[in-house]
């Protein structure tokens, strides 16, 4: 293998760990929203990644975490040697892209204009992906002729048995919800699969009252997963091929811009 | 005025509208550009091909522009215009109650003169708000809660100043408290888009109306909730509405949860203009039936009284509006008009 191989197989590897980083607030990948405009890996296997999001305003801390997650994601990679994220077009580029590169925290990144860490907001909003996926889920098994009564009592275990019968739609949904799943409570096999957001079982005489919750939770965040790649689209080309396959040497690190 | 089919005439009331000046000319800084930027994006990316203004009009257009937009090529009667100051990024401020009391001031009966405030403005701001109720004679307010101002990058309605200014305006005889979150709530570890401070002064203040713009989006799901609870909460319909076009689907779907928890009798129709124009999203609007299987999941009607309660009834309610007194006053005049 020459070293163009190489480089071209390193960057699918990282597309690979770019697509399991999401969007928190969509509950979508960050390479199905076209976030990512550059994926390079240079001679010394400096990952550059660039990304923009739909808008300037976009919330800051979920543009954090995302960078955050994506450097994450590319640092499992052994064969990594640094990373190099840059978020473009944002109103608090600067300080993400510093905060990031130097590995500080949240509240680090941003000083005064934080007071805590991140993990109540990412929560709230994983709660909100198992609401959307166990939704998805259960309307897919219900119009497939599963009850209420079927639906409250459904182990892990015998979705497992129903994923391998089920048809591609049904198996993806149901990989999508096992990935939420522990966001309520751990399971294993004899644990219920469809339990409430504070771990609950469901009762199948108020079951559809309890979608109706969940629906509007679907509706939500369908939309904005639709207004977002309308704003990403309309500000930026989104067609051009990305990955550029020239090798470089790293960026020197973003210059430190704090006040 | 808009026609049905059947020769029936429906009063239409646009809940939000502007009248800008996002030109270079008038930005102080790049926030000033990503600002216009940011809503030329929603207008290209959301309205009919032919409906695309070109970028200089988009960032200025002129009073005759807006008038015909709204009320000649538009089916709007009335339109309430809704100041968003945005000081720190403009030198002479976005679109603010001076520049839209001008537009008031040639047509009277065809605008309802909103104002704004800032908690952050302190005594200051509270005397501008008196001000603005005696020399304009406003009849709300716009709040635009992620506003920048120095320092600062946004507040909550639930501030201690801002429960002195809702105090102040309610005393001032001001009903009506447009709403609109954005984005750059500070601590930034929180939810920036979070709708919780609507309940708090929603519940605080029974005797104001909240109208919350975009309907809370992108936290619908919590702003449906907060409104089925709270009888004084209403949402206002922008950047929903152009979805008819793009997204029909989803419209449908934003729509039926919307009829579903605050009902036909709480959302209120809005242009939002100069993003959209009343011509195409009306027509739509009016055109737009629920797929079958939304409106069964639901169970809610789209019919043509919720339509009407939406297009002007909700906000005349809200605003005071004699309908038939305006009819006669605007109608007339139109005939006159095109005479």
């Amino acid at each position: 293998m020459d070293g163009t191989e190489q480089r071209v197989n390193k960057s699918e590897e990282v597309w690979r760990q770019l697509a399991t980083v999401v969007d928190p607030e969509l509950d979508e990948s960050v390479t199905d929203m076209k976030f990512i405009s550059r994926v390079d890996v240079d001679a010394s296997d400096c990952v550059h990644i660039d990304f923009r999001l739909p808008t300037y305003w976009c919330a800051a801390n979920f543009a954090f975490l995302m960078a955050d997650d994506m450097r994450t994601a590319l640092r499992t990679l052994p064969w990594v040697k640094d990373t190099n994220i840059v978020l473009g077009e944002h109103m608090y580029a600067d300080k993400i892209n510093h905060g990031v590169a130097n590995g500080l925290s949240f509240q680090a990144t941003f000083g005064d204009e934080a007071d805590g860490n991140l993990d109540d907001v990412r929560r709230t909003f994983l709660v909100k992906a198992f609401q959307r996926r166990q939704e998805a889920l259960i309307k897919h098994l219900m119009s497939n002729e599963a009850s209420a009564e079927d639906i409250s009592t459904l182990t892990m275990g015998e979705l497992e048995t129903h994923s391998a019968a089920a048809n591609g739609e049904g198996q993806k949904l149901i990989v999508r919800y096992k990935e939420r799943r522990a966001v309520v409570g751990p399971y294993s096999h004899e644990t219920l699969a469809f339990v409430t957001t504070g771990g609950q079982p469901l009762e199948p005489g108020s079951l559809p009252g309890y979608m109706l919750a969940l629906r509007r939770v679907r509706a939500n965040a369908e939309f904005n997963g639709a207004l977002c790649r309308g704003l990403l689209e309309a500000r930026f080309d989104t067609t051009t091929p990305l990955v550029k396959k020239n090798g470089h040497v790293c960026h020197p690190r973003p210059v430190a811009v704090e006040s | 005025m808009y026609k049905t089919a059947s020769g029936e005439e429906i009063f239409v009331i646009d809940g939000h509208t502007h009248f800008w000046d996002g030109s270079p000319a008038n930005q102080k800084n790049i926030h000033g550009k990503q600002f216009i930027d940011c809503f030329y994006a929603y207008h290209s990316g959301l309205s009919p091909k032919e409906e695309v203004w070109p970028k200089e009009k988009f960032e200025k257009y002129d009073a005759q522009t807006m008038y015909d937009d709204l009320f000649v090529r538009g089916y709007d009667d009335m339109a309430i215009l809704q100041p968003t100051y945005l000081g720190d990024f403009y030198h002479n401020g976005f679109n603010t109650t001076e520049r839209n009391y001008a537009m008031k001031k040639s047509h009277p009966d065809r605008f309802i003169l909103n104002g704004a405030f800032d908690p952050r403005d302190g005594t200051k701001g509270l005397e501008h708000l008196h001000e603005q109720v005696e020399k304009y004679q406003i009849k709300g307010v716009k709040l635009y809660t992620a506003e920048w101002k120095g320092e600062s990058k946004g507040y909550k309605l639930s501030d201690k100043d801002c429960y002195k200014f809702l105090e102040a305006a309610e005393k001032l005889g001001i009903k009506n408290i447009h709403v609109h979150k954005g984005p750059t709530i500070i601590p930034l570890n929180k939810d920036a888009f979070d709708v919780g401070d609507v309940d708090d002064v929603a519940t605080s203040f029974q005797g104001l109306n909240f109208i919350v713009e975009h309907c809370g989006l992108p936290r619908l799901d919590d702003f449906c909730w907060i409104a089925t609870q709270e009888t004084n909460v209403f949402g206002g319909l922008a950047v929903a509405l152009p979805f008819i076009h793009s997204r029909p689907g989803y419209f449908a779907h934003v729509i039926s949860e919307l009829l579903f928890w605050l009902g036909e009798d709480k959302l209120l129709y809005g242009s939002d203009y100069g993003i959209w124009t009343p011509k195409w999203i009306i027509d739509k609007f009016m055109a737009f039936e629920l797929p079958d299987d939304v409106a069964k999941e639901t169970g809610v009607s789209l019919n043509l009284q919720a339509k009407k309660k939406i297009l002007g009834l909700n906000a005349a309610r809200l605003y005071g509006i004699d309908i038939e007194a305006q009819k006669k006053k605007l109608w007339t005049g139109a005939v006159a008009e095109a005479a």
